[in-house]
């Protein structure tokens, strides 16, 4: 009696085995690391490398190991996050803009386990230090936009096939209006709505004089337009952080509308916001020659123009751009000829040919760079308080005279300092965000306040644990060693399956691997019990394993699915952390449930089971 | 070793009278305080801004009270967590894009002080949070008493909802009383709550639902007594260990994890109670009998109103 084949004790060895193998690179914590890519092909020579180290030296700034990777990269390993980030700021600053100085973390789990894709869960941001960011898309915002722009489109296509209405307009909650004197013109024009804007759903109505059309999106034209906004905006900030050279930022999507940043070891907030939510783009304007820009107080901005000022003095541009931002597909940032910033552009995917005939077109006249950027700021003054509100501001920075047709690389200058120049070269480079977005919730977290939530997280484990461990071993002797082998065999196994799924670690999620281990406890303490109440029957010990461990079996089954249950509803609920909590709960369950019931059983069995036994050391 | 030599045998159904006043007096006070005073809600939900400052030296909190106010910001509530030198600013109400700013004017008014952490939440992301919480614990308590009304009987699925409402609004009153912030890792430890005060009560109707089957003569009240008194052993081991797990969150854990803790601490004590008293006394106040356990065949006859 109670004994497993020979198959389930080698199933139950393997699966503890592989949860130690999966587990196991957790205890070689991550470097924080500064990894250093020189520009270009280039590679760091012995020199540069030497100047490192008398820098960091000279800062007394210790550090584990400085190594060269195959790549050429260079990468320093120091003892905590706060020695890493002061590191960085001096190697910036001693680097300058040649080469990226970047924060990284650097692996210390051996390599074999690697191969294995055995790795170690990573830090949430309360764990490490970093900032958080949650971004709303201004769906809304796009859809208006986009109104304006069919209605237009509308007006077109009308005039084309000669359809006269007599009111075209944008109406209340993003309509269309269109009214018609007759039927007949309203059924052709229904007709040809229905050819050309099939995203549109269509109201008519019609009585004597007046015949019209309500337009508005369908749900699935919105539904569709806010996925595409979302999906190209998450893919925008990725380049964009990819450029800042943070190492392993987490951009998620949360719920319909909203994007969650992670951006570990990021201290400075104000410089990741101003590249997240940067809007910073250019067009080309052709000036206008033909009227005296100085004269228009007096007569008002001609048609077709924009008043612009540069220098000092106004300047009338063409409101037609003959090239946007959305042209360029690569920028750089570089230090022109005359030692001033500026941007070094290639262009492509469509905007470039046109460019080039109306460049050649004008050669002699003047062209002027425009540089527009979209700003958020507090509606009512400088207050802290209020809603924001989205500012366009537009500035020429050059005006120069076309030479030559231009070919689809060039040089923009006039930019006010290197920063300007950078932050637009990547702006460029990244693509413009499809809809505004704005910052719904923030956090920084100081890196020492990461390392001491680790600590407090692992003193609470280990003390809650070695107090159960001990509890159990007194209190059902022999059976308690079983359900603490149990207990430990659990945690292995739960910090496997969350290391192997990929999940963040975060201080909610000690919290729940803590609470597994007190709740997890409970399925052993049902069985011992019930194995107790058997032999006080005067059951004999082999039957009373047994039959103490098919009796607790639905009972623990019952009331872990409770459990599970509002662990669901909790991750429904959850951003972020209490999803962590959630996540580990459960599961933590789902282990316990294995290792308590049959990791137990196995060990009982191989002690207990196939003999004559008078007695079960289980404390009574 | 043995806490509960062979079986205790406490009469818990006798004492039900006064666990029913007891338990309804402390949903009344919970629902008066409740009213009196609300919640003190964390900053997820509220929304607003919180800046926490490291200070050498442990600062008077009247004066960087002072300091801050000098310097322009208001609506602010200025006090220390953990220890004396950590300082929480919190302050309340629609904050924006400025917040570097403001962070950085914050620590040039009070100089000796290491920025630990900085967060902002939005106002619109709070009053979402609050929803979804509400119908987050709407769903655990719905999900868990159909559970348990397919796995038992509708009367048990009844009063297991019953004692579960019961816990969280016993801790709500408690977070009120003390004007301890109810943030959302609370929320999360409630819904926790909600899934363990039940573990409890399955663990009793469980071995309820056993001796039905097996004695025949006692009445339901004596069944469920002797239920409660044979899982007794079980349900203190296990709550208390799971306590002291908890309480290791307590005393370790830090600021972050205390609203969770205290939660739970609570959340263990009333569970446990609940489950003794509050699920099984109201089972046998809505009239379980032992026809409701018998084998299913005669209990087609039973399906009548």
């Amino acid at each position: 009696m109670n004994q497993y084949p020979l198959w389930k004790y080698l199933l139950v060895l393997g699966i503890f085995l592989l949860g130690v193998l999966y587990s196991v690179p957790n205890l070689f914590p991550e470097d924080m690391a500064v990894q250093i890519s020189p520009r270009g092909e280039n590679t760091l020579n012995a020199e540069t490398l030497q100047t490192i180290q008398k820098t960091l030296q000279q800062e007394s700034i210790p550090y584990k190991q400085l190594t060269q990777l195959e790549s050429g990269d260079v990468l320093i390993r120091f003892y905590d996050g706060v020695q890493q980030l002061k590191a960085d700021d001096v190697l910036k600053s001693l680097l300058g803009d040649g080469d990226t100085v970047a924060l990284n973390l650097a692996s210390t789990t051996p390599r074999w386990m690697q191969a294995l894709g055995a790795n170690p869960m990573k830090l949430g941001l309360d764990l490490r230090g970093g900032v958080h960011f949650l971004l709303a898309v201004d769906v809304d915002s796009l859809l208006k936009s986009r109104v304006e722009g069919d209605v237009r489109a509308l007006g077109a296509d009308f005039r084309r096939e000669s359809i006269r209405y007599t009111r075209l307009a944008q109406g209340p909650h993003k309509t269309i209006l269109v009214n018609f004197r007759d039927r007949n013109t309203l059924e052709k024009a229904v007709a040809l709505v229905k050819r050309d804007f099939p995203e549109l759903l269509l109201k008519t109505y019609g009585e004597g004089e007046e015949y019209g059309i309500t337009a508005e999106f369908s749900p699935q034209a919105i539904l569709k337009a806010q996925e595409d906004a979302v999906d190209q905006t998450t893919e925008v900030l990725r380049k964009r952080i990819n450029a800042l050279g943070i190492a392993e930022p987490m951009i998620q999507r949360q719920g319909a509308s909203r994007i969650s940043v992670d951006l570990p070891g990021v201290q400075d907030t104000a410089r990741a916001k101003d590249i997240l939510g940067g809007t910073a783009t250019v067009e080309f304007h052709l000036m206008d020659t033909e009227h005296d820009a100085s004269q228009v107080a007096a007569t008002g901005v001609p048609f077709g123009d924009k008043l612009y000022e540069f220098e000092g003095r106004p300047v009338l541009l063409k409101n037609q751009s003959i090239l946007s931002g959305t042209s360029i597909t690569s920028a750089a940032s570089d230090m022109g000829q005359d030692g001033r910033p500026s941007v070094d552009i290639r262009l492509g995917g469509g905007g470039e040919a046109m460019f080039y005939r109306i460049t050649g077109e004008n050669v002699g006249k003047p062209l002027a760079t425009v540089y527009i950027e979209t700003v958020m700021e507090p509606a009512q003054g400088n207050e802290a308080k209020g809603p924001l509100v989205a500012k366009k501001t537009e500035r020429i920075i050059n005006i120069a005279t076309i030479q030559s047709a231009l070919p689809n690389s060039f040089q923009i200058t006039g930019l006010k300092d290197p920063k300007e120049a950078s932050d637009l070269a990547l702006l460029l480079k990244s693509g413009a965000l499809p809809a505004p977005i704005s910052i719904i919730e923030e956090s920084t977290v100081g890196p020492s306040l990461g390392q001491a939530n680790i600590e407090k997280g692992m003193r609470s484990l280990v003390v809650g644990l070695a107090f159960i461990l001990l509890f159990m071993m007194m209190y059902y002797r022999l059976f308690g060693v079983f359900a603490d082998v149990a207990l430990v065999f659990n945690l292995v196994l739960l910090v496997a399956v969350l290391s192997i799924l990929g999940m963040t670690l975060t201080l909610p999620g000690i919290a729940g691997v803590i609470l597994t281990v007190g709740m997890a406890i409970d399925a052993n303490v049902l069985i011992c019990e019930r194995i107790r109440e058997e032999l006080r029957h005067g059951v004999s010990p082999q039957a009373a394993i047994k039959a103490g461990y098919e009796r607790a079996l639905p009972t623990i089954v019952d009331s872990n699915v409770t459990t599970l249950i509002a662990g669901v509803a909790l991750y429904g609920v959850g951003s972020g952390a209490i999803r962590g909590f959630a996540v580990t709960l459960c599961l933590g369950l789902l282990c316990s449930m294995f290792t308590a019931i049959t990791g137990s059983r196995a060990l009982v069995n191989w002690i207990y089971g196939g003999r004559s036994v008078k007695k079960l050391s289980i404390g009574i | 070793m043995e806490f509960f030599k062979p079986n205790t045998h406490v009469d818990f159904m006798g004492l039900r009278k006064y666990a029913a006043f007891l338990s309804i007096l402390l949903c009344l006070a919970s629902f008066i305080v409740l009213g009196i005073k609300g919640l003190n809600w964390g900053l997820e939900f509220t929304g607003g801004t919180e800046v926490r400052l490291f200070f050498k030296e442990a600062p008077d909190l009247g004066q960087v009270r002072t300091q801050l106010e000098k310097a322009g910001f208001t609506h602010l509530t200025v006090q220390n967590y953990g220890t004396t030198h950590a300082v929480l600013i919190r302050i309340r109400g629609y904050q924006n894009l400025q917040k570097k700013v403001l962070s950085d004017e914050m620590m040039a008014v009070l100089p000796g002080s290491e920025l630990q952490s900085v967060d902002y939440i939005g106002p619109q992301v709070g009053k979402e949070l609050a929803t979804d919480g509400a119908l987050a614990l709407f769903i655990a308590l719905l999900g868990t008493a159909i559970y348990v009304g397919l796995r038992f009987e509708s009367r048990f699925a009844v009063s297991a909802a019953v004692s579960l409402l019961h816990d969280p609004i016993i801790i709500l009153g408690f977070f009120s009383y003390f004007q301890m912030e109810f943030d959302l890792i609370s929320l999360a430890a409630i819904l926790t709550v909600i899934g363990y005060s039940l573990n409890d009560t399955i663990v009793v109707f469980d071995r309820v639902r056993e001796n039905f089957r097996k004695y025949r003569k006692e009445t339901p009240s004596e069944i469920i007594n002797l239920s409660v008194n044979q899982t007794l052993s079980r349900t203190i081991i296990t709550s208390g260990l799971t306590l002291f797990a908890v309480l290791a969150l307590f005393f370790f854990g830090g600021e972050t994890l205390h609203g969770f803790a205290t939660a739970f601490i609570i959340g263990i004590l009333v569970g446990t109670y609940s489950s003794i008293y509050v699920a099984g006394a109201l089972a046998v106040a809505l009239g379980l009998n032992r026809k409701n356990f018998l084998p299913p065949q005669q209990d087609s006859s039973l399906e009548r109103p």
